[in-house]
C-alpha cells in the first residue's frame, strides 16, 4: 500500500500532465472545449427542471424562491456527476489503456487517479457553474457551503472503490461492463435527485437505507439548498463503508495486477 | 553507475483456469491451480554485463517480445527472476501514448514523465529532445500532422534523452530514414562506449552484427543459442532451413583461422571439395592479389537422385556484409535429373577485383533458388582466402573498381 502510494508520489508529474493533456485535448479541436463537461450535466438539469418542475415543486417545503426544485435538481447533480464519471471511467480504464499498460511501465494505480483528479475539475468547474445559476435565480447558500469538500472526499472514495473494484474485474469479465451501466441508471432512479424522498410510500422508504448514495446526495441538497450541515451520522456509516470497499479494492487490484496485463 | 542484467531460469506461461471465478480464487487462495498452462518461455538464463550490447534473434513466435516484455516488468514471470541493476529506458513500440492533438513538445513532456522525470528534469532535456529530433517547426504541431519517420524521430530522441543504465530497442528504429537510422545508431553506439547496457531485439541481421558484441537465438521459448554475432546469425539461418527440412541437422565449428563453419542440410548432395585456384597455372591459392585471374572449383557428390540441383556462392567481408552472390538458378544453369553416385565439378573463373582484405565463401547445393527448400547441403564459411594489393595502385574499400582520374585545368573567365 505504502509502495502504491510512493510510487504514484514519484509519477505526480505525469499524473498532473496527464489531467492537464485530458483537458487540452477537450479544448483543441472543439469550439466550445471543456464547456462540454458541464452543458451536459446543466441540459439534463433543464430538461427534468421544465418536464417535472410543475408535479414536483409543490414537494419543496420551507424554501419560498421559486426556482427552489431547479436548485434541489442541481444540487443532486453535482454529486451525482462526480460519482458517476469515477465510476464509469474507471470501469473501462484498464481496458482502454490496455496498450499503454503493456508497452510501458509505469504504477497502475496513476491511472486512476488521473481520473479522479480530472473528475474533480470537471466537478470543480460544475460547481463553479451551478453557482453563477444559483446566483442568477436569487439564492445564495449559506457558510456551510465550506462542507463541501468533505462531502466530496466521502463521495470520491466510495465512487473510486466501486469503480476500482468493478474496473479490475472488467478485464477479467467483460459483462461487467456490460451490466455496470444498467446498475447505475437503476441507481439513479433509487437516488432522490430527480424527485423527493417524501413522495415516496412509507412503507417502501426503509428500503432507501440500503442505497449508500442517499446520504451524500442529500448532503449535498442540504448544504446547497436548505442551509444546513450534512447528516453526519449517516455520513460517517457511508464514509466507514467507503473506506472498506476502497480498500478491498486496492487489495484486488495488487492481486490481479500481474495477471491484468496478460487478459489486455 | 552502469548497468548489469541477470536472467535466471526465466519462465512465462499463459494460464487457463477454465472460469474466471477459479481465476479469482487463486489471487486469495493460493492452493487453486490452473487447468492448463501454456508455456511461451521457458528456463531462460543469461546475463548482460556493463557496457556490453546483445542482439536478440528468433523467429516470429520465438518468445523475444514476451522476454523483453518481462525485463522492462509490463509483464511478470511465472517462474524465474530478472535482476537489473540501473535504470532501464526500453523503445518497445515508438510513439506509445503519443496524444494526437497535442503538439509534438507537449507529447514529449507527457512521455518523458510517462518515463517518471520530473517536470525540471524535463525541461533541462527539452533543448536536446527538440535539437536531435530535428523535426524543425514541426515540433510544436500537432502530432497528428506528422509522418511516422517523424513521429519515430520524436519518440526515439525522447527515449533516449535521459542516459539509462540499460536500453532495450524492440526492433522500432525500422521506421527512420536511413539518416536517422545512423543517427541513432551513432547514439546507441555512444551509449554502450559510455558503459550503458543494450539488448536490441532485431530481424535485421546486419544490426545485429554492427552493433553488438553477442547475440542470443531464442526458439519455441528457449535459449537455443547464446554466443558470437556471426556464429549465432549463421545458426539462425541454418535453423530456418531446417523448419522446411525436417530431417536436417545443423554443425558448427569454429576453424583456425577465427571463421565460423555452419553445415546444414539433408546430404542429398554434398560438396566434397571447395577450392580457389589461379585461372592461368591451376594452383590453389590461399592468397589471392587484386586484379588476378582466379577461378572457384567446386565438386559435388551426389547420394541420391535429384530431380533438380542448384549451386550457390556468397561471398563474404569479415564482418559478414555479403560482398557478391549468385547461383545457377538466376544463371539459368540448373542441373536436371542428376543420377546417384555422381560426381559434378562447377567452375566459376573471375577477375578477382575485391578489396585487401579477408572473405569467405559459403557455398550452397539446393533444389531451387532459395535455401528454404530442398536445402541438401548449405556451408557457411567454407573457403576463406585472403586478397592482398600487390601490383595496383593502393585503394581502399572491398571493391577494385580499376579507375583513373582524368584531370584538367579550366582558368577562371
Amino acid at each position: 500500500m505504502f509502495g502504491m502510494l510512493s510510487a504514484a508520489w514519484r509519477y505526480r508529474f505525469f499524473i498532473f500532465s496527464s489531467i492537464k493533456t485530458e483537458l487540452q485535448t477537450k479544448f483543441i479541436r472543439s469550439k466550445l472545449g471543456g464547456l462540454w463537461m458541464i452543458l451536459h450535466p446543466l441540459s439534463q438539469v433543464l430538461i427534468f427542471a421544465f418536464v417535472l418542475s410543475a408535479v414536483l415543486s409543490a414537494k419543496l417545503p420551507g424554501i419560498d424562491n421559486q426556482y427552489a426544485y431547479a436548485i434541489y435538481l442541481m444540487s443532486g447533480t453535482l454529486g451525482w456527476s462526480l460519482f458517476a464519471e469515477i465510476v464509469n471511467r474507471c470501469l473501462t480504464l484498464f481496458i482502454d489503456n490496455g496498450n499503454l499498460l503493456k508497452k510501458l511501465v509505469f504504477p497502475k494505480i496513476a491511472l486512476p487517479l488521473i481520473v479522479t483528479g480530472s473528475a474533480l475539475v470537471n466537478n470543480t468547474l460544475l460547481f463553479v457553474a451551478i453557482l453563477a445559476i444559483f446566483g442568477a435565480l436569487g439564492h445564495m447558500p449559506g457558510v456551510e457551503v465550506f462542507w463541501l469538500p468533505v462531502l466530496m472526499v466521502v463521495n470520491i472514495a466510495l465512487a473510486l472503490g466501486l469503480g476500482l473494484a468493478l474496473g479490475v474485474l472488467n478485464v477479467f469479465m467483460r459483462d461487467i461492463g456490460q451490466v455496470v451501466p444498467v446498475i447505475m441508471q437503476f441507481l439513479f432512479w433509487f437516488t432522490p435527485i430527480v424527485y423527493m424522498a417524501n413522495i415516496i410510500p412509507e412503507e417502501y422508504r426503509s428500503w432507501l437505507e440500503f442505497n449508500p448514495l442517499i446520504p451524500i446526495i442529500t448532503g449535498y441538497q442540504n448544504i446547497l439548498l436548505y442551509n444546513h450541515a450534512p447528516d453526519w451520522a449517516g455520513l460517517g456509516v457511508i464514509a466507514l463503508i467507503a473506506m472498506i470497499l476502497l480498500a478491498f479494492a486496492l487489495l484486488l487490484f495488487r492481486k490481479a495486477s500481474p495477471e491484468m496485463v496478460d487478459q489486455l | 553507475m552502469s548497468g548489469e542484467l541477470h536472467v535466471q531460469n526465466l519462465g512465462k506461461s499463459y494460464r487457463q483456469w477454465g472460469s474466471e471465478w477459479r481465476r479469482m480464487a487463486s489471487w486469495f487462495l493460493p492452493f487453486i491451480a490452473p487447468r492448463e498452462e501454456h508455456w511461451v518461455l521457458k528456463n531462460v538464463s543469461f546475463s548482460i554485463g556493463p557496457g556490453e550490447a546483445i542482439g536478440v534473434v528468433g523467429q516470429n513466435g520465438a518468445g523475444k517480445s514476451t522476454l523483453l516484455k518481462l525485463i522492462t516488468g509490463t509483464t511478470s514471470p511465472t517462474q524465474g527472476q530478472v535482476q537489473l541493476r540501473g535504470r532501464v529506458a526500453a523503445i518497445l513500440e515508438l510513439g506509445m501514448g503519443f496524444s494526437p492533438d497535442l503538439t509534438g513538445r507537449q507529447n514529449a513532456y507527457h512521455s518523458a514523465g510517462l518515463m517518471g522525470y520530473s517536470q525540471s528534469e524535463i525541461e533541462r532535456a527539452m533543448p536536446e529532445i527538440e535539437a536531435f529530433a530535428e523535426v524543425g517547426e514541426y515540433f510544436d504541431q500537432p502530432v497528428r500532422t506528422y509522418s511516422s519517420g517523424m513521429q519515430m524521430r520524436v519518440a526515439f530522441s525522447v527515449a533516449t534523452a535521459f542516459k539509462p543504465d540499460l536500453l532495450i530497442v524492440d526492433e522500432a528504429l525500422s521506421v527512420g530514414d536511413s539518416y536517422f537510422q545512423h543517427k541513432s545508431f551513432d547514439r546507441m553506439r555512444q551509449f554502450r562506449e559510455e558503459g550503458v547496457s543494450i539488448m536490441l531485439v532485431t530481424h535485421s541481421m546486419g544490426d545485429i552484427r554492427t552493433l553488438c558484441d553477442r547475440a542470443i537465438l531464442l526458439d519455441k521459448g528457449r535459449v537455443l543459442k547464446d554466443g558470437q554475432p556471426d556464429e549465432v546469425v549463421d545458426y539462425y539461418n541454418a535453423l530456418i532451413a531446417e523448419k522446411e527440412n525436417a530431417n536436417l541437422n545443423v554443425e558448427q565449428r569454429r576453424e583456425k583461422n577465427g571463421w565460423l563453419l555452419t553445415k546444414s542440410g539433408t546430404g542429398e548432395a554434398r560438396v566434397k571439395k571447395l577450392q580457389l585456384l589461379d585461372a592461368v597455372s591451376g594452383d590453389e591459392l590461399a592468397v589471392a592479389q587484386v586484379g588476378q585471374a582466379v577461378e572457384l572449383r567446386l565438386e559435388a557428390s551426389i547420394h541420391a537422385d535429384i530431380p533438380q540441383l542448384v549451386l550457390g556462392y556468397m561471398v563474404r567481408d569479415k564482418q559478414g556484409h555479403v560482398i557478391w552472390g549468385t547461383n545457377t538458378w538466376h544463371t539459368r544453369q540448373v542441373q536436371r535429373d542428376v543420377k546417384s553416385g555422381e560426381i559434378l565439378v562447377f567452375r566459376l573463373p573471375f577477375f578477382c577485383t575485391l578489396g585487401p582484405g579477408s572473405y569467405s565463401v559459403s557455398a550452397a547445393l539446393t533444389s531451387s533458388d532459395t535455401h528454404l527448400v530442398g536445402n541438401y547441403e548449405w556451408v557457411d564459411n567454407l573457403l576463406v582466402f585472403d586478397v592482398i594489393n600487390v601490383n595496383q595502385d593502393f585503394f581502399i574499400g572491398s571493391n577494385w573498381l580499376d579507375a583513373y582520374f582524368s584531370i584538367s585545368t579550366v582558368s577562371p573567365r
